[in-house]
């Protein structure tokens, strides 16, 4: 079974050695692994690779954290006021279909090339997906809760609190899951269009502008291991915090 | 004789009337919004409150899409980017349906080829846009390569998941009846997981628009993506918001086309069931 899976893995590293050793390829295009090796092990003494790897997670994270609290705040005043919904879904429904790097351009004439453009693009990936995913979750909350929270004589507060954000939190923790794969793209396409400060998009783009290819696929590499552990920490979250629904 | 008919239009009048007269009240609820915006804007920039340089009135970013619109530009860009488009993602989705359906039939595939295509989906689709850069240039090629992949994780995840998911009691009745191998695929597992192909056709859609957009700002002289770079190295603000308005609005009937679709497609399965 998974012996399987290893053979074309292996397979595609074998050609690739065979093929750079051997000068079938150009090692500019297709460096020996020993040479991306290398370069991993340089960029990580010099620290460079460590300050990169911090400041692309921080500036997601950042950009990630004031994207779905915002997200979670809209999302809860669509869900439950129904002027609100009425008012402001249809603009909402029309500006989300602007794809998001299609907001790069303006946001950089707006805010700068620097870290504040960063991470507003990044909070703005990570809004959509939370507003879209809480507002679900508190419309889908049942009628006979509503009676219940009568019957109990809740306050608005409690309403709140006791009903309605437990009832959203599986969509609502969906959502903060899409947010954060969205914010990882963001993440990757701000620092590719604005490359001024470091990052692993700086580093992959700096690579390129010296055709250092081993420094580019180095950088490739860490972004799939930081979108895999950014994924992987967020289903594990996710199914921690919904334990206590009955399955 | 004729008081009776037109008692039973009065009478139904009402209703159709109030549904009317909801439908309208939505409308208007939902033109509030952009209304004060756009007024907001207008003062704005009228009384030099906003510099020009940070937001352009209303009218000079309409008159900005009148003159792409009437140069031919825009006509011109959208028509290469919606070509690419369709390019880059019938060759990804079509990939992605065949190696669905070769790791959703066969086991040994997918043990196979998943753990490698699962390692290579980690990175995203717009990661690759450097390394193809030295790869393959910033031709055409590129701008397909990776819209293509942007097509090909969701079609091939959900087209494999569909197959799997064909309900055992479906394969039974192919049993009885006999069917070959090619027949059980034609009849029973392909339009059984036509919902779950479609959801990936879908997602696919979206995550290759959003790759379009982004190959084009990064590395290329045309398309509408290129209108929005060429709009801000010009510091031509209005440019930049009209570009975006027709991306936006393409998207929205994409969006709507392909609501309508599966509409359809689920109207057919509960008639089905």
């Amino acid at each position: 079974m998974t012996m399987r899976g290893i053979v074309l893995p292996a397979l595609l590293l074998l050609g690739w050695e065979v093929a750079s050793r051997s000068g079938a390829a150009d090692p500019r295009i297709l460096p020996p692994l020993e040479a991306v090796a290398r370069t991993a092990a340089s960029q990580f003494r010099d620290g460079l690779l460590i300050a990169d790897l911090a400041a692309s997670i921080g500036r997601d994270l950042a950009g990630f954290a004031i994207g779905a609290s915002l997200g979670i705040v809209v999302g809860i005043l669509l869900g439950l006021s129904r002027a609100a919904d009425l008012l402001l879904r249809p603009s909402f429904d029309w500006v989300k279909q602007i794809a998001i790097f299609a907001w790069i351009p303006l946001i950089s004439m707006w805010f700068g090339i620097g870290e504040l453009s960063k991470i507003v693009f990044i909070a703005l990936a990570a809004f959509t997906p939370v507003v879209l995913n809480v507002c679900e979750g508190v419309c889908g909350a049942s009628h006979q809760l509503w009676e219940v929270g009568r019957v109990l004589t809740f306050t608005r507060w409690q309403f709140l609190r006791r009903l309605f954000i437990p009832a959203a939190s599986p969509s609502m923790l969906t959502g903060i899951h899409l947010a954060l794969i969205y914010a990882w793209l963001a993440t990757v396409g701000a620092e590719y269009f604005m490359t001024a400060g470091p990052g692993i998009g700086g580093l992959i783009i700096e690579g390129r502008d010296r055709f250092d290819m081993s420094q580019v696929m180095l950088g490739v590499v860490l972004l799939g291991l930081v979108g895999y552990a950014l994924n992987h920490a967020a289903g594990a979250l996710e199914h921690r915090l919904l334990r206590w629904r009955p399955a | 004789m004729i008081s009776t008919p037109s008692a039973a239009i009065a009478g139904r009048r009402p209703g159709a009337a109030t549904a009317a007269a909801r439908h309208l009240g939505r409308v208007a609820a939902a033109l509030v919004v952009p209304l004060v915006l756009l007024l907001l804007w207008t003062l704005g920039t009228r009384h030099g409150a906003v510099s020009r340089l940070v937001l352009p009135a209303p009218e000079t970013v309409w008159n900005a899409l009148l003159d792409m619109a009437g140069s031919g530009d825009l006509l011109e860009n959208t028509r290469i980017s919606l070509l690419r488009f369709v390019l880059g993602f019938s060759a990804g989705a079509v990939l992605g349906f065949a190696l669905g359906v070769l790791m959703g039939l066969s086991r040994a595939a997918e043990d196979a080829i998943k753990p490698l295509f699962t390692a290579l989906a980690q990175v995203p689709a717009i990661g690759w846009i450097p390394l193809l850069m030295l790869l393959v240039g910033i031709d055409e090629a590129l701008k397909i390569i990776i819209i293509a992949r942007a097509a090909l994780v969701p079609v091939t995840l959900n087209t494999l998941a569909g197959i799997r998911n064909v309900p055992a009691g479906f394969l039974e009745v192919g049993r009885v009846f006999r069917f070959s191998h090619a027949q059980v695929l034609r009849r029973i597992v392909l339009p059984a997981a036509v919902p779950p192909i479609f959801t990936g056709i879908r997602y696919g859609l979206t995550h290759a628009w959003l790759a379009l957009v982004a190959v084009e700002l990064l590395a290329s002289s045309e398309g509408l993506g290129y209108q929005l770079v060429w709009g801000r190295q010009m510091f031509q603000l209005d440019v930049v918001l009209a570009a975006m308005a027709v991306i936006g609005s393409i998207g929205f009937i994409m969006d709507q086309g392909l609501a309508l679709v599966e509409h359809r497609l689920q109207r057919w399965r509960s008639a089905g069931t």
